[in-house]
């Protein structure tokens, strides 16, 4: 059950990281339901077709929606076209980020590691201190003063997120971000989860960055118009609201600082235009306990594990009945929780 | 079951108790390993704990020569050890392997 920890302090390098180690909870071991080695390697086995399929559907789609956008650029008709295209840039991006920076997407290291990038600059999260980050969050789920990717900290600040819904918050926290890298340095949080050896590579792909922005913002200068920052820049800011619709509902209102992914992640069955959008990642509790099976198996790792969870949400509106109320709750009471019911027959939590 | 170490080779396991392409925990004297088979029928032996943070590397995935870790999906060659980038750093210890009258044994220095 879920372990106390004092007061609401997420920081990385405040009393809670301390707290959260004393308890065991930082780096701990993590409950894993039930399944054969054989059938985990099948499930676990890559290919390169359904990521390529898929990315160049997303490269069609950027391209033709960008065109339009670009073509009726000065009538209305561009608003469908950019909202798009925003979706597309701003929020597909999310989950190519995850899946490749899991290397789980292709079967080939380098087309991972290619589409990483690109998403990386999309999504507005540089690449190598993400990666860092998203390796803590793995060991340390929604450990407080652990995790560095809690979206929704108690007590939730209701502004805050709406704000995300364009990536007000975020966006600029990213550029101060870059901003440090391109002169070499680190946040303090950052340096307490990316290594000394991958440091070099953070000030560099943010130099680079800063030189693509550069570049846009000269040439939006020199055509007098915002179009080129339609293109690259805006999106990021524009098209982010489906990816926080998405994205909160991993993990918003449950519980913090326990040691089995089936009280704090979700899964949310979606339709198949929100599955390719979102590449699976709504199986994100199967993905939490075996982040090594690729996201096109997702949907049979649930098959197979489904019967040692708890009930699967029935899309989004189902789940948001749930998150809605319960943050509102946390914004009165920051220790309300929603408690997940394991189904009967289930392994019970180990310990 | 207490191994047999005759000049410093363990007896570690059959070799049919590795599958191809898979990979097998082995403990001795306080330590854990991996021991691998490859797709060719060779086998390996590295430390068993991922050098990134101290999983078992016998949960995870192995393709080709490559070890996938099951915590962050880090990766070994386990040929050489050699780490094959973020978020593993640091390379893994390997060790030599023989294979005698059926069964698989690792040098332990
Ligand atoms: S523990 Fe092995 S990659 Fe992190």
């Amino acid at each position: 059950m879920s372990v106390e920890i004092s007061s609401y302090d997420y920081s990385l390098v405040g009393k809670n990281s301390k707290l959260a180690e004393e308890k065991g909870l930082a780096s701990a071991e993590w409950y894993s339901s039930p399944i054969s080695r054989k059938r985990l390697k099948e499930l676990m086995q890559r290919r390169d077709g359904p990521a390529i399929r898929d990315t160049l559907i997303w490269f069609a789609l950027l391209s033709l929606s960008g065109f339009l956008g670009y073509h009726y650029w000065g009538t209305w008709w561009c608003v469908p076209a950019f909202f798009v295209y925003g979706v597309l840039y701003g929020s597909a991006s999310d989950s190519r980020w995850h899946e490749c920076g899991h290397r789980t997407a292709f079967k080939t290291v380098w087309m991972n590691d290619v589409i990483y990038e690109m998403a990386s600059f999309m999504v507005l999260r540089e690449s190598t201190s993400w990666r860092w980050s998203h390796t803590r969050h793995h060991t340390d789920t929604i450990i407080v003063g652990r995790d560095p990717e809690i979206a929704v900290p108690r007590p939730p600040d209701l502004v805050g997120i709406a704000m995300a819904f364009f990536s007000l918050k975020s966006g600029p926290k990213e550029f101060h971000r870059v901003f440090l890298h391109c002169r070499g340095r680190l946040t303090d949080e950052e340096a307490t989860y990316v290594p000394d050896s991958e440091r070099p590579r953070v000030y560099r792909v943010a130099r680079i960055w800063a030189l693509i922005y550069l570049v846009t913002i000269g040439l939006a200068i020199y055509t007098r118009s915002i179009l080129p920052l339609m293109f690259i820049g805006l999106p990021s800011f524009y098209g982010a609201w489906l990816l926080v619709v998405f994205g909160l509902t991993q993990h918003a209102g449950l519980a913090e600082n326990v040691l089995d992914h089936r009280l704090n992640c979700r899964t949310v069955y979606m339709n198949p235009v929100f599955r390719f959008v979102y590449w699976n990642m709504n199986y994100h509790l199967e993905h939490h306990m075996f982040p090594m099976v690729p996201y096109h198996n997702l949907p049979a790792l649930h098959a197979e594990l489904k019967a040692d969870l708890p009930k699967p949400y029935n899309g989004l509106w189902e789940t948001y009945r749930e998150i809605i109320p319960a943050l509102w709750q946390q914004s009165k009471d920051p220790t309300y929780f929603v408690q997940r019911q394991l189904p009967p027959g289930a392994k019970p939590l180990p310990g | 079951m207490k191994n047999e170490i005759k000049d410093g080779w363990v007896d570690a396991c059959a070799v049919g108790d590795i599958e191809p392409e898979d990979v097998r925990r082995f403990d001795s004297g306080g330590r854990t390993f991996a021991l691998y088979r490859s797709n060719d029928n060779k086998y390996y032996a590295t430390d068993g704990l991922c050098t990134h943070e101290q999983v078992h590397l016998a949960d995870g995935f192995v393709m080709d020569h490559i070890i996938e870790c099951p915590k962050h999906n880090g990766r070994f060659d386990f040929t050489t050890g050699k780490a094959q980038g973020a978020p593993v750093c640091v390379n893994l210890q390997t060790y030599p392997v023989k294979v005698e009258s059926g069964r698989v044994f690792i040098k332990l220095g």
